[in-house]
């Protein structure tokens, strides 16, 4: 068991870390760091808002707002939102569906390295000469006229990165695809595993045109080329179709998620079974597929044309059909339920009048001749908002304290949740509600001043306080994740006590092999079938106790991000001219993310086995451990 | 959509009606007080969705409230285990149709209005006599500043435009650098302003714009295109066909020369760092590279967001990056032979161009 041998240290644990493959322990680095983005996220979201507070202030310079605007949308989007989900995916997705691991475990570390040294990267921009500019739609006519570095840190930042999401979807699937429990059919997989399948199929279609945008993008910059430059018969257009292209599928990689996770969230919480499942399924699969048919609703003021903007207002209004089933669905679900006001089913019931001010938004929006009037303005940018504050935000901080006990073993505080969400939800609505009627009064985004002939002083300035409230119960919150970590109570199986699918019957947090033996799935909700026929042990098993394959941790994922990095800074200052050391150092990166690769293709890694008898002295641990707890103090909600 | 006079009446008195709610901004710039007809058309689109969308929130708001507070744990009981549900293919049904029925209310005058919206088919009908019928307007865009030329009227201007009221004009737009969004909120919607091609749409003026607070209508650039985007706004000015016909004849003539004395220095000065960029004639001119000053005078703004006096006019002049960055002037000292402006020639040039007006 040489990754289970029991290292102490600081030191250990992060070079623990560094070199893991286990799921589990990757989807703790996507929450700590996609977190921190958060935070560095949220700070940029407050700049904003102090400087629009009043008219005509001076807090930040207009080169400076444009620089923090365009990293507030491109952090949140990329670095914060995603890697987060990303989290739960790995944490959760795999347990549901009874697997040991993700099927490329090795793949699951370089995606995330891949992301991290990405985020970081663009995020140095700040240090070395400025941040990109040019919005996080960074459109080309605009991108190309930018000067200094910026949008040179996006575009390469977001390639790296861009590369890690890429491989993540694709694991997912294939996790998904392969490594389901026997029983474990498609139409039995908890709502959660299904929206992070759908979402990976998307991310795996949706990507490619980002990538092939940003490398024209990088050409035209770095390389003198004119896919985009209208002077030498480019055409910025283009930039704006493959923006879009990959830009609206990827609203609903981060919303299928939250879906996900919401719908666990109704039915632990009400105790009752998913109404309508199959149409939950349905839905979801029609809202990824429908989303590749409508990025064009970006452009309704670009000049497509009438027909294109009818037929593409026309496709967007179809999308409110499955997302009135799935409101609907949960509506019903928490409908003669027994339902427990926790902290995530707060969150979850806050969800529902939120995210369906932001669909009704959505529909008005898709109504072409009216978007020339929304479209760019403090409208939409209070309708983006209420669908990704108030659906993927607030799944985010509901999935956080759901399935905080299975990752780290412990309960956040429910009390201090609830402040949490109180000031999050206010702070909320005051900020972005009064945003459909600054856009409404003619406010145009993305300005980062305004006259105080223009009438917009009030409903700005109560934004802003909206925001500041925000900023409080984001504080709570990690005041809430440092205090539960003080704490360290241990909580046991299923600590809120209603757990209805697979991760619920194993220990929180789930030893390293996640299943001593692959359990045996008997239908939708499995747990809540074996407690309700009052079996003891929690499940029954697929097979007998025997040995268990495991992957060894590996280094070679982060070195080879590491060179990624590396000749991200050569490639980035090589057309500077004046700088000798560029191309060596973009050698030199290239070298080592192409020499990595080289050590492993060619040494054999075949994993290591946990024998029969080292899971039995595990297994008899963790029942030593849970009596001594219950022993105690009843860990959990109750 | 709604042409009937009788809908029309009770949109306008819903207007009215809200404009007394309040929280509509102002009516130079906001789209809830529309003055012309396609605001108005759009404005009309977005009662009737909000109509809709709000009877969505009410079936929605029923469900949500009557779950949360009959089904509370605390009311049916801590050990009640609820009946295990799968679904009903009724209910589906339903919650699909009725959502269709009402996207389709919505998807008739959306169909509809697109199309009309974007009908620029009359623009180039002439009477015969070979005039146009209509009034086209030539914008481009340029950083962070906008240019309007009348191409059958042979007249540029900048910054201001002025458009006759109740009569469709047309506008071209195309922008000399960066993606622009040329808008009128109380007007009508965006039309997007881009580097590679023209768009084409056209907007009618109900109102006069001296019945304003501020005798004219704001315009915005709606699309992020650098630094002062933020600042890069025109205002209209909409007059009565008669006035508009006189200004018109006003731009087509020469400009008088200035009497007083410390004008005619201005000129004198301006001719010698200014005129390369800055046009004063409004005839017949070819684009700038600077806005056209000919209207100077008459206009409502100094660099198009700043209040119209000598002292904003001087400051601007002393420093344009100042006041709005990434700007394309050039810096004072590099047009007066190194030095920077004297306040004796900024005085000079503020009196000029206070005095070149083409109205009365």
């Amino acid at each position: 068991m040489s990754s289970n041998a029991q290292k102490t240290g600081f030191g250990a644990t992060i070079w623990d870390y560094i070199t893991t493959v286990d799921h589990k322990k990757i989807a703790i680095l996507y929450l700590i760091s996609g977190g921190f983005f958060f935070l560095v996220g949220g700070v940029e979201a407050m700049l904003i808002r102090i400087q629009l507070m009043k008219a005509g202030n001076d807090f930040l310079s207009a080169g400076t707002y444009n620089e923090v605007l365009t990293m507030h949308g491109t952090t949140m989007i990329f670095l914060a939102a995603m890697p987060i989900l990303f989290a739960f995916m790995n944490s959760i997705a795999p347990l549901q569906i009874g697997a040991r691991d993700v099927a490329f475990p090795f793949l699951n570390s370089l995606g995330f390295w891949l992301f991290f040294f990405g985020g970081v990267f663009l995020n140095l921009s700040w240090f070395l000469g400025g941040a990109p500019d040019a919005g996080w739609t960074n459109y080309a006519s605009l991108a190309l006229a930018s000067e200094g570095h910026g949008i040179d840190f996006y575009s390469l930042g977001l390639t790296i990165s861009g590369f890690g999401s890429l491989i993540a979807g694709i694991n997912f699937l294939v996790t998904i695809i392969n490594m389901r429990a026997p029983g474990m059919t498609y139409m039995r997989m908890p709502l959660f595993t299904w929206t992070t399948f759908v979402a990976s199929a998307l991310i795996l279609l949706a990507f490619p045109p980002l990538t092939v945008g940003i490398f024209f993008m990088i050409f035209d910059r770095l390389f003198g080329a004119n896919f985009f430059d209208v002077t030498m018969g480019g055409n910025t257009i283009i930039w704006e179709h493959f923006f879009w292209i990959f830009g609206h599928p990827e609203v609903y990689i981060l919303i299928l998620p939250a879906f996900g996770i919401f719908s666990e969230i109704f039915a632990i919480f009400s105790r009752k079974r998913l109404f309508g499942y199959t149409a939950l399924v349905f839905a979801t699969i029609l809202i990824g597929f429908y989303g590749f048919m409508v990025w064009a609703h970006h452009m309704f003021t670009t000049g497509l044309g009438p027909t294109a903007n009818a037929v593409f207002a026309l496709a967007t209004m179809i999308i409110a059909v499955p997302t009135g089933i799935k409101i609907f669905n949960w509506l019903l679900t928490i409908w003669g339920g027994s339902i427990s006001f926790t902290v995530p089913m707060i969150y979850a019931v806050a969800f529902i009048p939120s995210f369906t001010a932001g669909g009704v938004t959505g529909v008005m929006q898709a109504i072409a001749p009216l978007d020339y009037q929304l479209h760019d303005s403090y409208f939409i940018v209070a309708h983006f908002h209420y669908v990704i504050v108030g659906g993927v935000v607030l799944a985010i901080l509901a999935g956080t304290h759901l399935y905080w006990p299975k990752m780290f073993g412990t309960m956040l505080s429910e009390k201090l949740g609830k402040w949490t969400f109180w000031f999050f939800f206010i702070g909320f609505h005051l900020t972005f509600f009064i945003q459909h009627f600054l856009g409404l009064m003619g406010m145009p985004r993305r300005v980062y001043t305004f006259g105080a002939d223009q009438g917009w002083d009030l409903f700005n300035a109560i934004s802003t306080v909206g925001a500041f409230f925000m900023a409080v119960g984001v504080i709570i919150l990690l005041v809430n994740v440092v205090m539960t970590t003080i704490k360290n109570e241990r909580v046991g199986n299923d600590p809120w006590g209603d757990g209805r699918t697979l991760e619920w019957a194993i220990p929180s947090p789930p030893p390293f092999y996640n299943f001593a033996q692959t359990p045996l799935v008997r239908g939708l909700d499995p747990y809540w079938i074996e407690k309700m026929e009052g079996n003891k042990e929690g499940m029954i098993y697929a097979e007998p106790l025997g040995d268990i394959h495991m992957p060894n941790n590996s280094f070679i994922p982060f070195v080879m991000s590491l060179g990624m990095f590396v000749a991200s800074f050569g490639a980035l200052y090589h057309l500077d001219g004046d700088k000798a050391w560029a191309l060596p150092v973009l050698i030199i990166g290239l070298g080592i993310t192409f020499g990595s690769m080289l050590v492993r293709s060619w040494k054999d890694d075949l994993g290591f086995i946990v024998t029969k008898e080292e899971l039995i002295a595990d297994q008899e641990r963790i029942q030593r451990e849970a009596q001594a707890r219950e022993g105690g103090k009843n860990g959990g909600l109750k | 959509m709604m042409k009937g006079p009788k809908k029309w009446r009770l949109f306008a008195l819903m207007t009215a009606l809200l404009v007394v709610l309040s929280g509509c901004g102002r009516e130079e710039i906001s789209t809830l007080i529309p003055a012309g007809k396609v605001a108005q058309d759009q404005f009309n689109l977005l009662i009737l969705s909000s109509v809709v969308m709000l009877f969505v929130i009410i079936v929605v708001s029923i469900i949500y409230v009557l779950a949360i507070v009959k089904f509370r744990r605390s009311k049916v009981g801590e050990d009640m285990i609820p009946e295990q549900v799968e679904g009903s293919a009724r209910l589906e049904f339903i919650w699909t149709a009725i959502p269709i029925v009402l996207l389709l209310i919505l998807a008739v005058p959306t169909v509809y209005s697109t199309f009309d919206l974007a009908d620029v088919t009359a623009m180039d009908a002439q009477t015969e006599e070979g005039i146009a019928e209509s009034l086209t307007v030539n914008v481009t865009g340029k950083l962070y500043w906008w240019e309007f030329e009348y191409p059958e009227q042979g007249i540029i201007t900048a910054q201001e435009l002025v458009v006759p009221t109740g009569e469709r004009v047309y506008f071209n737009l195309i922008s000399a650098d960066i993606k622009h969004s040329f808008w009128i909120p109380s007007i009508g919607g965006k039309l997007d302003v881009n580097p590679e091609n023209v768009n084409t749409f056209y907007l009618e003026f109900d109102r006069e714009s001296a019945e304003l607070d501020n005798g004219v209508f704001y315009g915005k650039c709606a699309e992020l295109c650098g630094p002062s985007h933020a600042l890069m706004d025109f205002k209209v000015k909409s007059l009565n066909r008669e006035d508009f016909d006189q200004w018109v004849a006003g731009m087509q003539e020469e400009q008088e020369a200035p009497t007083e004395a410390v004008a005619q220095e201005g000129q004198a000065l301006f001719e010698q760092s200014c005129i390369a960029c800055h046009a004063t004639s409004g005839v017949g001119a070819t684009p700038g590279v600077g806005p056209n000053l000919a209207t100077f005078g008459d206009r409502n703004t100094v660099a198009g967001f700043m209040e119209h006096n000598e002292e904003n006019l001087k400051n601007w002049i002393a420093d344009p990056q100042q006041y709005k960055p990434g700007n394309l002037m050039p810096n004072a000292a590099s047009l007066n032979n190194g030095e920077p402006f004297s306040d004796q020639e900024l005085d000079a040039l503020a009196a000029y161009l206070m005095g070149l007006k083409v109205e009365e």
